[in-house]
């Protein structure tokens, strides 16, 4: 995905870059309103990570800026402020998520494909590799003849695995995408929902592959 | 809020002391009407009796040198014109009679213009008597002849009691004309209070601008004290919000720094006990940055409990908001957030606090609960009240006698294999089930959760499903 | 001591009855009855009797003593402050005004006094329960050839043409011995100038007085006289004499009220008011024979009916009187 970051604290920025990187995202990072309005301008996003305390603005009048233009690019709004606060309204402005710093990762990508699936966009919903077609906002897997609705693991691990088909992932990489930090799991829970959707794909002419010592990856046969 | 102590009421003393002033005035116009309607019934009755008189006098002759009196008809037939009257009559010269009843009490004389008048008694009633004097020449000399004429008083009388009740109606009215515009000047003395109380009352808690309506003299004071009292409140209010946004920034940023960082080593990291210390620092990061959130939340939260609005609030759209904004978290955890009966309520309140509520309870049944568990939320509306529940998959809460020690507080304990007492413990700052040990949080969640129900009138209920989990209810009962 | 306090009000009682000149008297009801309702009045047994029986009637074990003496009389009697009466009746409304203005007088209101017109009650205390009519009483035949006059001022020009006929023949009353003739010529002296016309004119034709109605009626009814003026109508209406006309003159007729009221010396005085209730309640009642209307019949009359009233003490007063007498006496004693 192509983020656009707007964020004036530097060293949380390069951060936040660095991280969403390891995912393999691309990201913009624009360090005030001025810049990120050059960036909307020139380029399209899949979603915009917005601070709203900034040296040249309220990341809010941006908001509204950016509705006015008929911009739609979700946007989620990132702050330091109390929850209780000044949420409300932002999402009033056009926000469709927030989220209170420091930032869980995982929760940002659950909530990146939560607010993706509520705008319903159809390019990122229905994923298809060989036979079996992959419904990310209502979570329905077509495999051969059967529509199977995939629980909320297998789901997730579904998704990153058919997100980039062939490619080799590895069980701490899963961990630390599909369970969050105060979960104590062991690599041996992504073992099980690798069986449970080895079941769901038998059959079909796709199959998870066990790339030994390295991790998994989806491919078709 | 404490009610003021009320102590009288400005428009009962203005309205009491101007019905004094009515009553007073009301009986003094009585007497003055029955007074002035006594002198002109008692004038007009002289004024008859006097020309009665003086038509006798008139009649006076002197013939074959003694005084005859050729008594007009009229001068009797007169006296008995509307009330029938009882008549009397003297004529004397100097003090022989020369005809008429001889007892007649003589008014005193030297009245102006030889009139005089007396009430008396006389042969068993009481009457009014008029006297007219006038010198007579006759053969034995000089004299005064003096005639009298009274009269009943059964006109007077009847006068009277009319004029009595007339100025019984005339006081009456007075007193009721008097009394509505006592009532008019009181409203109106008091309108300008009124007003100012209206314009004032009629603001939300949170609007502090200055009164700028015009106010009569008596009140610019007050006026000014209290634009001058909202405005040191408006700036407390603006900094302490002021500092509590700009804490939490300033302890987030930093710690969104670090996390981040932390995130980034940790994937680059292999060795298994290294990951395992990365991840701790990780969850050590997460529960100061949740502690410092859940603290400047309860310090907003009361701020803002402080000047609770009474908005009226959509509580099954706010539950759903709530549920779908959390739906993401709890997909990570890989929990189920199901909800059940979701039945249309309202109450008067503060939508952010009560969302904030909600939002912890939920936050609690994600994090308290073992994966790949449902969690169930209902909203019932019941005659008695209304009930929004969150009920998990989790360990439930944990018996009494856990935790150190308990206190007073609204929440109560639901059925009766529930723990007594548990609920009171659980939302105790900083109190945690013994049970949740590795989980992090700080145990803010329940009291922040508690301190909102209970100023929106209603009882955090804590209590254990049959299946074993623990079940949150937040009860609003109708009033 | 009571009983000597008894013993005199009833020595005095006794002298007072035996001071008066009684006319008539009748004991109406049984003698033994349990009380008795004392009556002075001036009018003739015969004409008052229904009144007294139809109450009597009604009201069982009561008496009723009925003593009839001249108007002079009454006054007499009644302003003595003794009289052992409970209800007097006169026709003579000027003393009975008096009585009642000088204190003489109980006041009496019931449902029935409220009722009455103004006219027929004074001041609570005089009650008239009868119009008389002043009349003229003539001979037919002596008015054969002129016709009956209907007015004084007809009769002033009959007799003025026929002196020789009426001189010696007319009568009326002398109003120095008869109150009620004495109220008739003073009421009739302020109503018109005519009644000193007639009066000079009866004067020149040798009028003859009278003390009674009764006695010029009878009088005119056998001839002794041929006008006989301002007879009593009442009495001559009821004698419905053969021979002569009763006439009520048609310029005006003077209307008296024949009253009665209670004396404050009344024993009986709740009695005497429940009897003078029932007199006054037949009297506005539905008998026309008992009605106070009875000798108005004809509505075609000017009628000056004399006020209950004051005015009435008037020519009571000494002066007054003396000044009438004299002045009447020149007008009808020419000699």
């Amino acid at each position: 995905m192509r983020f656009l970051l707007i964020e004036d604290n530097v060293p949380l920025a390069g951060a936040v870059v660095d991280r969403l990187s390891l995912d393999g995202h691309v990201v913009d990072h624009a360090g005030d309103l001025e810049t990120a309005r050059d960036y909307v301008a020139t380029t399209s996003y899949d979603m915009i990570l917005l601070d709203i305390m900034l040296p040249d603005g309220d990341g809010s009048s941006f908001l509204t800026h950016l509705r006015l233009t008929e911009n739609r690019t979700p946007t989620i709004v990132l702050t330091a402020r109390s929850e209780v606060s000044d949420r409300i309204s932002l999402l009033d402005l056009g926000a469709d998520d927030y989220m209170v710093k420091p930032i869980d990762f995982a929760e940002l990508e659950a909530r990146c494909r939560a607010v993706l699936r509520r705008r319903g966009s159809s390019a990122s919903s229905v994923l298809s590799l060989g036979a079996i077609r992959f419904d990310a906002a209502s979570g329905v897997l077509h495999a051969g003849s059967e529509d199977i609705q995939l629980r909320t693991r297998e789901l997730r691990l579904f998704e990153v695995l058919i997100n980039a088909p062939g490619m080799i992932f590895s069980k701490p990489a899963l961990v630390d995408r599909l369970f969050s930090y105060d979960e104590d799991v062991s690599e041996n829970a992504i073992e099980v929902y690798v069986a449970r959707l080895r079941k769901h794909l038998a059959g079909s002419d796709v199959t998870i592959t066990t790339v030994r010592g390295l991790g998994y990856k989806l491919e078709q046969t | 809020m404490t009610a003021p102590v009320v102590q009288g009421s400005i428009r009962r003393r203005l309205l009491l002391l101007q019905l004094c002033a009515s009553v007073l005035l009301a009986v003094l116009v009585y007497f003055l009407v029955q007074s002035v309607a006594r002198q002109v019934a008692q004038q007009s009755q002289d004024n008859i009796l006097t020309a009665s008189a003086l038509s006798v006098i008139d009649s006076a002759r002197i013939v074959d040198g003694s005084v005859m009196v050729d008594l007009p008809y009229a001068a009797l037939s007169m006296l008995d014109s509307i009330t029938d009257e009882r008549v009397f009559y003297a004529v004397r010269l100097g003090d022989e009679l020369v005809t008429g009843y001889a007892d007649l009490p003589r008014p005193p004389r030297g009245a102006a213009r030889g009139s005089a008048q007396l009430s008396a008694e006389f042969l068993g009633e009481a009457v009014r008597i008029a006297a007219v004097t006038r010198p007579f020449a006759t053969d034995l000399g000089r004299n005064v002849l003096e005639v009298s004429v009274a009269q009943t008083l059964s006109g007077q009388r009847q006068t009277l009691a009319w004029t009595s009740r007339l100025s019984l109606a005339v006081g009456a009215g007075f007193f009721a004309l008097t009394v509505v515009l006592a009532l008019l000047i009181a409203r109106a003395t008091i309108q300008p209070l009124d007003r100012l109380t209206a314009s004032v009352s009629r603001r939300g808690p949170t609007d502090l601008r200055p009164v700028n309506a015009p106010v009569p003299q008596e009140m610019a004071r007050l006026v000014t004290s209290l634009n001058g009292f909202m405005a040191r409140l408006e700036a407390s209010l603006n900094r302490s919000e002021d500092f509590i946004a700009e804490a939490a920034h300033r302890v987030r940023t930093p710690l969104a720094v670090v996390r981040t960082k932390a995130e980034i080593i940790q994937r680059h990291i292999h060795k298994p006990e290294n990951r395992k210390a990365m991840t701790e620092m990780i969850e050590a990061i997460d529960e100061s940055s949740r502690t410092a959130g859940q603290l400047l939340d309860h310090a907003m939260v009361s701020f803002r409990l402080d000047s609770l609005p009474r908005d009226r609030v959509d509580l099954q759209a706010l539950m759903i908001d709530a549920v779908e904004r959390i739906r993401p978290v709890a997909e990570i955890a890989g929990m189920r957030l199901a909800v059940g009966r979701s039945e249309p309520a309202t109450i008067l309140g503060d939508a952010i606090l009560l969302q904030s509520a909600v939002r912890n309870l939920l936050d609690n049944a994600i994090k308290y609960s073992p994966a790949e568990t449902r969690i169930e939320i209902s909203l019932r509306q019941a005659s008695d009240g209304i009930r929004l529940t969150v009920a998990d998959g989790g360990p439930g809460f944990p018996p009494r006698g856990d935790t150190a020690q308990s206190s007073a507080s609204n929440v109560q304990s639901g059925d009766n294999h529930a723990p007594p007492g548990a609920s009171d413990v659980l939302t105790e700052r900083f109190t945690r089930g013994s049970n949740a040990a590795g989980v992090v949080g700080s145990g803010l969640g329940l009291t922040i959760v508690q301190d909102v129900v209970t100023a929106h009138g209603g009882r955090l209920i804590l209590d254990n499903t049959p299946g074993g989990g623990a079940c949150a209810c937040l009860f609003f009962p109708s009033s | 001591m009571r009983l000597l306090v008894l013993s005199l009000v009833l020595s005095l009682a006794a002298q007072a009855l035996a001071a008066l000149e009684i006319e008539d008297r009748r004991l109406f009801g049984p003698p033994e009855a349990a009380r008795q309702l004392r009556i002075l009045s001036t009018t003739d047994i015969a004409i008052f009797a229904p009144r007294i029986e139809s109450y009597l009637s009604l009201t069982p074990d009561l008496a009723i003593d009925y003593v009839v003496a001249s108007s002079t009389e009454v006054m007499k009697v009644a302003s003595a402050a003794r009289a052992p009466f409970d209800l007097v009746i006169s026709s003579a409304m000027d003393l009975q005004t008096k009585l009642a203005n000088d204190g003489f007088v109980r006041r009496h209101s019931s449902e029935v006094t409220r009722d009455l017109p103004a006219w027929a009650s004074w001041n609570d205390m005089v009650f008239a329960f009868s119009q008389e009519p002043a009349a003229i009483v003539v001979s037919d035949a002596a008015f054969a050839d002129t016709g009956i006059p209907r007015s004084r001022q007809d009769l002033i020009d009959v007799l003025r043409r026929n002196p020789e006929r009426f001189r010696g023949k007319v009568g009326t009353y002398d109003v120095r011995a008869s109150g009620l003739g004495y109220l008739f010529a003073t009421q009739e002296s302020r109503v018109s100038e005519t009644y000193w016309r007639l009066t000079e004119v009866m004067g020149g034709l040798g009028a003859r007085l009278y003390c009674c109605s009764s006695e010029m009626i009878d009088a005119v009814a056998e001839g002794e006289l041929l006008v006989a003026y301002n007879v009593l109508g009442s009495y001559a209406l009821q004698r419905q004499d053969a021979g002569i006309s009763i006439i009520l003159p048609s310029d005006f007729t003077t209307i008296m009220l024949r009253t009665a009221v209670i004396p404050e010396t009344a024993t009986e005085p709740a009695l005497a008011g429940d009897f003078l209730d029932h007199i006054l309640a037949q009297a506005f009642g539905d008998d026309p024979s008992l009605s106070v209307d009875r000798w108005l019949s004809n509505s075609e009359m000017a009628l000056s009916r004399i006020n209950l009233g004051p005015g009435l003490l008037v020519y009571l007063d000494q002066l007054k009187r003396a000044a009438f007498d004299t002045e009447w006496t020149n007008a009808i004693l020419q000699d």
